[in-house]
């Protein structure tokens, strides 16, 4: 039996999504900026990209820029709203469970004389709201956190963070990194509070170097890329009509099918959840996120069971596949406190609406067969 | 200055006697192979000369990158080529030649001229002293020097007259194919393709072994090895990788052994299970990438631990290398980049903390002796796993 259960790493793309990514390869091959009808044409893909997201956020067409996925985004809002506002101060609030292209991003802020705080979560990766308001300050400008974390699948209280956010004062702008909410949950960013919100195409089932970055009309951001002003300025080089039609048909198809996606993707994660934890030595971190399972078992190491399970024809994911050039144990689990021995004990099952509950079935099988054989043979 | 025709220069070919010629036909056909797909080539040899010639578009730096992993070659001539058989051609030839290598500097010279078409109606000496002659007056900066020139410029006047005077130098050895075949053992690490590499030079085909142990080793691992060993055919032309399945051995060892003698016992299961792959596939000898003294498992006694399980020859060619030396070699092969990627940590829950470092022959054979139940079954199930991978340079 094969097993994809690491689309929190990236997904498959859906047959449609294919179909309208050929058809802006076959015909639609236009230049979206050309005055000539084949240029109309392919601006129209990227038009109906455009709208099917921002109906999908209640927002504005002109809100949306598209990127080349999710780094991009999230470097776009750090760098070019804390450039744009930077008169106002210099002090900016994330937390200490941030993906790489967020925190990445911040150190090399400090470099540059902004001030970072982050903020430390709890058990269940969730920031304290009292610890956020106190750590607001008078030249505080942008407080970056993600909705969902894409190794544990923590859930932030985003709308309480933006009303402390908020209340505190209306010009400290608030980004949200929505890469792993995006498509899996209902997202309204102006209701929310949300000033700018980065999301990825990849992650529900559209393609690779797809992304978009949310900003609200008003808020000012300084561009990362000059060059010919495509995306209103903001995002220059000629639209990946390609990927960004992939990107609104894959955000269309999510979103039409949300109760239903979420409902299969729960079952999923429960019966793997019910039937692991029956196994000996195996322990529950998971966040509220329909499709993130996070699960440390006592006494293995994490490669050698992710390998093994592949052997079985099951795909996981140790840490997070983004950063899996870096050996190095993860951030996030230490953040949370997990226990020392643990930290190189821990896999990520990360399920999309595509797996079923056999799968989850299956898994737990050879998860019963292979932690007594593994545990046999560990280090002396 | 575009140049049409090379002369190849061989060294260790010309002392083999009777056996010349197949060395060279061996040599012909490696440097074919190697230039297969750069363009149109013809190889011509004329009188103990091989001459490659260029019939169509080619790039320079790359035809020259490529000779110079072909083994046997000592030096690549770039020529320039007269067709026309008289003395004020050859000299204007040699005058424009001579300008667009060395410019107008201050250079000093030499003319070595070589006439074997006796038809051409001046002398060898005749040639030099005009040719030099001409050359003084075209460029006053020259200097004649005979005895240490800094440029020697050759004419040999055949059915045309060639002109050269650099040599790009060669990788050296003997051809690939005039010396057998041998199995190495890769790991993925810095040594064991420069031993390789090595070997090949001496003329030596290669086939390889790489002793995989899923899950505690990545399918990234493998393919490492099978990168490495595509960077090393790019020397010794097509070899077969043959990837083993270690891991019920390296677990029956672990947990019936002494575990600071794990590694021991493993490597002496490599070479056994190593060696009856190079007998079964018509190799002579063995090739590990071994130095003395560099870890436990390398110890003149661990050597003659491991190398006691064997009966044909083991070559370790790095064996009296430094590690910076090793390095050295592979930085210049192009295998240091691909070695050193992290991917083959998964396999260190095995090591012992403190693995003997001087292992007891006697010593060790009993703690094998712990083994025997099983041991020859799990041998044979893992030659049956032998996964062959056919390798060839340019593939990806």
């Amino acid at each position: 039996m094969e097993v994809y259960f690491d689309n929190a790493a990236t997904t498959r793309i859906l047959p449609e999504v294919k179909d309208i990514m050929l058809e802006t390869m076959d015909t639609a091959y236009g230049n979206p900026s050309s005055k000539h009808h084949k240029g109309v044409e392919a601006e129209n893909y990227v038009r109906q990209a455009r709208s099917a997201i921002s109906r999908q956020l209640k927002c504005e067409a002109s809100e949306i820029c598209f990127t080349s996925g999710g780094t991009e985004s999230n470097n776009l809002a750090l760098f070019g709203l804390t450039q744009a506002n930077q008169r106002s101060g210099r002090h900016i609030i994330s937390t200490g469970i941030e993906h790489a292209s967020v925190y990445q991003p911040l150190f090399r802020l400090q470099e540059m004389g902004f001030e970072v705080t982050f903020l430390q979560v709890d058990g269940q990766g969730r920031v304290d709201l009292d610890a956020l308001r106190e750590a607001l300050r008078e030249d505080t400008i942008l407080v970056s956190a993600m909705a969902v974390n894409n190794e544990i699948g923590s859930v932030q209280p985003i709308s309480q963070m933006a009303e402390v956010i908020k209340s505190r004062s209306r010009d400290i702008l608030f980004h949200v990194d929505a890469v792993q909410a995006f498509g899996k949950q209902v997202l309204y960013p102006s209701r929310l509070g949300i000033d700018a919100m980065s999301m990825s195409g990849h992650k529900i089932h559209g393609p690779k170097g797809s992304g978009a970055l949310y900003i609200a009309k008003g808020v000012k951001i300084r561009p990362l890329l000059s060059g010919g002003g495509q995306e209103r300025d903001l995002r220059s080089g000629t639209e990946n009509t390609t990927a960004i039609a992939g990107m609104g048909k894959a955000c269309e198809l999510a979103y039409r099918n949300l109760a239903e996606n979420v409902e299969k993707m729960m079952a999923v994660k429960r019966t793997l959840l019910e039937g692991a934890l029956k196994l000996d030595g195996v322990e529950d971190h998971s966040g509220e996120a329909p499709h993130i399972a996070s699960l440390s078992f006592q006494g293995i190491k994490s490669e050698v069971l992710l390998h093994a399970l592949e052997d079985r024809g099951i795909c996981v994911s140790s840490g997070s596949a983004c950063s899996s050039n870096h050996p190095a144990v993860s951030g996030v689990l230490k953040a949370i406190g997990l226990r020392q021995e643990l930290l190189d004990s821990t896999l990520r099952f990360s399920f999309s609406e595509l797996n079923t509950v056999e799968e989850a079935q299956y898994t737990v099988e050879q998860l019963r067969e292979l932690l007594p054989f593994l545990r046999r043979f560990t280090r002396k | 200055m575009e140049y049409r025709t090379f002369l190849i220069k061989y060294a260790e070919i010309g002392t083999k006697g009777k056996n010349r010629h197949v060395f060279e036909d061996v040599l012909c056909s490696q440097i074919k192979r190697h230039v297969e797909g750069l363009g149109q080539f013809a190889i011509r040899r004329d009188f103990g000369r091989i001459f490659l010639e260029a019939e169509g578009n080619y790039d320079y730096e790359d035809l020259m990158a490529e000779l110079q992993k072909v083994f046997g070659i000592v030096g690549i001539c770039p020529i320039v080529v007269e067709e026309r058989m008289e003395y004020e051609a050859i000299r204007d030839k040699a005058v424009a030649y001579m300008k667009e290598c060395y410019g107008e500097r201050g250079i000093t010279f030499k003319v070595n001229a070589r006439r074997t078409n006796k038809a051409f109606p001046m002398q060898s000496m005749e040639l030099n002293a005009e040719i030099g002659h001409d050359l003084l007056e075209a460029c006053p900066e020259w200097k004649v020097d005979v005895r240490h020139p800094e440029v020697l410029l050759n004419i040999e006047i055949r059915n045309q007259a060639y002109l050269y005077s650099a040599t790009v130098k060669g990788a050296g050895g003997l051809p690939v194919g005039t010396n057998g075949k041998a199995m190495l053992l890769l790991s993925g690490g810095i040594d064991s393709p420069v031993a390789g590499y090595m070997i090949s030079k001496r003329g030596v085909e290669l086939e390889a072994v790489y002793f995989n142990a899923p899950p505690y080793t990545s399918e990234r691992a493998k393919q490492k090895v099978v990168d490495l060993a595509r960077i090393v055919s790019g020397y010794a032309g097509r070899l077969r990788l043959h990837v083993i399945n270690f891991t019920d051995i390296q677990l029956a060892i672990y947990e019936k052994c002494p575990h600071e003698e794990l590694t021991i016992i493993m490597r002496r299961y490599m070479m056994r299970i190593a060696e009856k792959l190079a007998v079964e596939n018509g190799c002579q000898a063995l090739i590990t990438g071994e130095s003395i003294g560099q870890v436990a498992s390398q110890t003149m006694q661990s050597l003659y631990c491991t190398n006691a399980v064997c009966g044909i020859p083991v070559f370790r060619p790095c064996i009296g290398m430094d590690k910076q030396e090793i390095v050295d070699i592979s930085e210049q092969i192009k295998t240091y980049e691909t070695s050193i990627l992290p991917y083959e940590d998964c396999c260190t829950i095995f090591v012992a903390k403190h693995p003997v470092t001087k292992p007891i022959l006697e010593i060790i054979e009993r703690s094998e002796e712990k083994l025997s139940e099983g041991i020859d079954e799990l041998v044979k199930r893992a030659l049956e796993t032998d996964e062959i991978i056919e390798i060839s340079p340019c593939a990806q």
